[in-house]
C-alpha cells in the first residue's frame, strides 16, 4: 500500500490483506474483508466506521486476542508470531489496549493494587523492592491525577467511570507499550471526563512517543487528535490518508454521511492546546 | 460480599429450607447423645413392635406399688377391651332387641354397657340371628364380666420338687408402680423393624450416612463437571470437542441405567457407602459441565478476560481469577442440587437392592428397601417406612428450597 504521507517514521504496524470470518456455510460472516494498513511509529491513527464495520473485530486482530482468518499481521516490518505463551506476552508488553466500557474492563474480584502490580510485573518489575512497587504506582495515579493512597486495598467498582478509564490510562503509563489501541475510549464516559481523558492520552503519547490507534465512530474527533484516519465500511476500508486528506475532501457517500452527522459543537471545540 | 450474605439470609425461601436442614441435622446429631447406642443392634426378638415405650413386666411386679383409686380406671379398662368391632356387634344386639337406635352412642364405653347390662339375656333369640352369632354374643358378655370381676391377681413361684405354687406377692386393681422404678424401659418412639432395631436410632444413623453420600457423590459430580466445563469453554477448540463428546455420550445414555450397570458391576462385599458416592458422583456430573460451561462461553469474551490477559496471566490464572469468581454463585446452587439429587439416586439404588451392603451402617435407601422386602406397607406397619420417605423428602425439598432462594438473590429477573 502506498502512502503520500510525509511526516512519519518506520512502519511500526502494518497488515496485508487481514481477514475474519465468523461461523462457515450458509452462516458465514464476513466481519473484516481483506484489509491492508500501515501504522507508522509514533503516529495518531483513527479507524472510524459505524457500529458493525468491523473495527472492532480488527482491533481485536491487532492486539492478538482473536485468530485471523486470513493474511498477516506484521510487526515492525517482521511477521507477527504470537504462537506461544512467551512471545504472546512479549508482544503484549508492546501493544496494548484501552477498551471502551471501564464497568466491564475491570476484574470486580481483584483490587486496584494487584491491576496496577501486574503492570510493573510486567514490564520486569516483579522483583523490585516494595517501596519502589508503591512509589511506580503513586506515579502512575498522580499522572492521571487519582490519589494512590486513597486506592489501595479498594475494588475498582467503588470508583466512577471516568476515574476507572483514569485507572486504565495509569496502567498504560505503567507499561509504556510502543503501541496503543484505544477502543472507543471515551463513549461511556460523560462529556467532561472526556476531554480529560484525551488530555492525559496525549500526554502519555508526548511523554513515550507511542503509536495511538483509535478506534472510534466520531469523525470528529478523529479529525481533531489524529494524524491518519481509516475509513471503514462493512469490513472494507474504504478511504484513508491524512486527517485533513480525508476528512476535508471526502471521496465516498458514507465518508460524507459520518462527516455530516457530527454534532456542530466540535467546530468550536478547541483542541489545538493538545 | 457482606452485602450478598445479607441478601441470601433475607430470601424467605432459603431461610426456609436453611432452617428444615439445619433442624434435621440438629436432630441427627443431639438424637445420639440422648440415646446412644448401636442402631443395628437387635433388641426385639419380634419383628415390627408399634411405637410407644415399654416396660419390662418383670421388673414392674418386682417394684413396690403405691395404690389409688381413680375414678374412670375401670372405664379405662374396659375401653382398651373392647374393639371397634365389639361396639358395633354390641349395637346390633340392642337394635335387634327393641332398644331404639338413636339412644345407642357406641363411643360412650358407658352407657353402652349400662344399656347392654340391662337388656342381654342368652336366652334371646333375635329374628334372623345364627347360633354362631349368639354364641359370639356369650363369648362377648363373658369377657366383659370377666372384666368386672375385681379379684386380685396372684403371682406365684413354682416348687421345683412338689410341684406345688407357693403365693409370691398379689396384684390388685389398684396397684400402680412408678416408671422410674421399674430396672427395664424401652423408649421406642419409632418402634422396631423387620430386624428388631430400634427405628428411630437406624433413621438417625441412616440420615447421616445418606447425608454423607450425598456431599461426597454432589462433590465430585460437581468438581468432575466444574473442571470439565471450565477447560471446555475457556480453551475452547479440540479440547471443547472433545470434553463435549464425553458430555454428550454420558447424556444420551440415561443416568439411572448407567449407575445400575455399574453398581451391578461391583461386588456387594465391595459395595460401600463411599463406593456408592462415587458411582452416583462419576455418573452425574454431566448437566453440571454443560451448564458451567455456558455460562464461561459468555464469560470468556469479556473485557476483564482480555485485560487480564494483555496484563499477561496465563490459563490457569485467568481461570481461576476472572472466571471461576464470576460463577463462584452458579456452582454453589449446581452443589447443593446435586446433593440433593445424589441422596435421592443412592434411595433409588438401595430400593433396588444395589445400594451399599447391608451389614455395615444403614442408609435411608435400604431402610425402604428392607420395609418394603417384609411388606410393613400392606401389613400398616407405618413406622418402618414412612418416618424415612419423611426425611429423604425434607432433606431433598429443603436443599431444593435452598438452591431456589439462590437462583433469586443472584438472578434478579427470577424475583417475585
Amino acid at each position: 500500500m502506498s502512502s503520500n504521507k510525509t511526516h512519519h517514521g518506520p512502519v511500526c504496524l502494518s497488515g496485508r490483506g487481514v481477514t475474519k470470518v465468523y461461523g462457515f456455510g450458509s452462516r458465514k460472516t464476513v466481519a473484516v474483508d481483506h484489509v491492508d494498513f500501515d501504522f507508522y511509529e509514533g503516529e495518531i491513527v483513527s479507524i472510524v466506521g459505524e457500529s458493525g464495520s468491523g473495527k472492532t473485530t480488527l482491533a481485536k486482530m491487532l492486539l492478538g486476542l482473536t485468530s485471523v482468518t486470513e493474511g498477516q499481521i506484521y510487526y515492525q516490518g517482521k511477521p507477527r508470531d504470537i504462537r506461544t505463551r512467551k512471545k504472546k506476552k512479549e508482544y503484549w508488553t508492546n501493544v496494548q489496549a484501552i477498551f471502551q466500557d471501564p464497568f466491564s474492563s475491570f476484574n470486580v474480584f481483584s483490587k486496584i493494587d494487584t491491576v496496577l502490580l501486574d503492570c510493573i510485573n510486567m514490564r520486569g518489575g516483579r522483583h523490585l523492592p516494595r517501596d519502589k512497587k508503591i512509589e511506580l504506582m503513586t506515579e502512575a495515579c498522580s499522572f492521571v491525577n487519582l490519589k494512590f493512597e486513597e486506592l489501595t486495598n479498594k475494588y475498582p467498582f467503588e470508583l466512577s467511570g471516568g476515574q476507572m478509564q483514569r485507572l486504565m490510562i495509569a496502567r498504560i503509563f505503567l507499561l509504556k507499550p510502543k503501541v496503543l489501541l484505544a477502543d472507543e475510549p471515551t463513549s461511556m464516559i460523560d462529556a467532561c471526563s472526556r476531554a480529560t481523558i484525551l488530555d492525559m492520552l496525549m500526554n502519555l503519547r508526548k511523554e513515550t512517543g507511542m503509536t495511538i490507534i483509535f478506534i472510534t465512530h466520531d469523525i470528529g474527533l478523529a479529525y481533531y487528535v489524529s494524524d491518519s484516519v481509516y475509513i471503514m465500511e462493512q469490513g472494507k476500508i474504504v478511504e484513508y490518508g491524512s486527517a485533513d486528506e480525508v476528512i476535508l475532501n471526502p471521496k465516498t457517500y458514507n465518508t460524507k454521511r459520518l462527516i455530516s452527522d457530527v454534532p456542530k459543537i466540535y467546530e468550536v471545540w478547541d483542541l489545538s492546546t493538545v | 460480599m457482606k452485602n450478598i450474605f445479607y441478601q441470601i439470609f433475607h430470601s424467605q425461601k432459603f431461610v426456609a429450607g436453611f432452617s428444615i436442614l439445619m433442624i434435621i441435622l440438629l436432630i441427627l446429631f443431639i438424637y445420639p447423645l440422648i440415646f446412644p447406642g448401636d442402631p443395628l443392634q437387635m433388641i426385639g426378638l419380634s419383628s415390627f413392635s408399634k411405637p410407644g415405650i415399654y416396660v419390662s413386666v418383670y421388673d414392674a411386679i418386682d417394684s413396690e406399688p403405691s395404690t389409688m383409686k381413680l375414678p374412670d380406671a375401670d372405664v379405662k379398662r374396659l375401653m382398651k377391651k373392647l374393639s371397634n368391632e365389639d361396639r358395633l356387634a354390641m349395637k346390633e344386639w340392642l337394635v335387634a332387641t327393641g332398644t331404639p337406635e338413636d339412644v345407642i352412642d357406641i363411643l360412650d364405653t358407658d352407657g353402652l354397657l349400662k344399656l347392654w347390662k340391662d337388656s342381654y339375656d342368652p336366652s334371646l333369640k333375635p329374628e334372623g340371628m345364627t347360633l354362631a352369632k349368639r354364641n359370639y354374643y356369650k363369648r362377648l358378655n363373658a369377657s366383659l364380666e370377666k372384666a368386672f370381676d375385681y379379684s386380685r391377681i396372684i403371682i406365684a413361684t413354682k416348687d421345683e420338687e412338689t410341684g406345688e405354687l407357693n403365693e409370691e406377692k398379689t396384684v390388685s386393681s389398684n396397684d400402680y408402680i412408678n416408671i422410674n422404678d421399674v430396672a427395664n424401659v424401652v423408649y421406642l418412639p419409632l418402634g422396631t423393624d423387620n430386624f428388631g432395631a430400634d427405628v428411630a436410632k437406624k433413621l438417625v444413623s441412616a440420615a447421616k450416612t445418606s447425608i454423607m453420600i450425598g456431599l461426597i457423590a454432589g462433590s465430585i459430580a460437581t468438581f468432575i463437571g466444574l473442571t470439565f466445563g471450565l477447560l471446555a469453554g475457556y480453551v475452547g477448540g479440540i479440547v471443547d470437542d472433545f470434553i463435549m463428546f464425553i458430555t454428550n455420550l454420558f447424556t444420551v445414555i440415561p443416568g439411572f441405567i448407567l449407575l445400575i450397570l455399574i453398581s451391578y458391576g461391583i461386588d456387594q462385599d465391595k459395595r460401600g457407602a463411599a463406593v456408592v458416592a462415587l458411582v452416583i458422583g462419576v455418573t452425574s456430573w454431566t448437566w453440571t459441565a454443560r451448564s458451567v460451561r455456558s455460562q464461561v462461553l459468555s464469560l470468556r469474551n469479556r473485557d476483564h478476560v482480555n485485560l487480564s490477559k494483555l496484563s499477561g496471566h496465563g490459563l490457569a490464572r485467568i481461570i481461576l481469577t476472572d472466571i471461576l469468581p464470576y460463577i463462584a454463585s452458579y456452582v454453589v446452587m449446581a452443589l447443593i442440587l446435586q446433593i440433593s439429587t445424589a441422596i435421592l439416586a443412592e434411595a433409588q439404588l438401595s430400593m433396588l437392592g444395589l445400594g451399599p451392603k447391608t451389614t455395615e451402617r444403614p442408609t435411608l435407601g435400604l431402610m425402604m428397601n428392607w420395609a418394603m422386602l417384609y411388606s410393613a406397607h400392606t401389613h400398616g406397619y407405618w413406622w418402618a417406612y414412612f418416618p424415612v420417605l419423611l426425611f429423604i423428602a425434607l432433606i431433598s425439598f429443603s436443599l431444593n428450597l435452598m438452591n431456589t432462594g439462590l437462583d433469586q438473590v443472584f438472578n434478579p429477573t427470577l424475583r417475585d
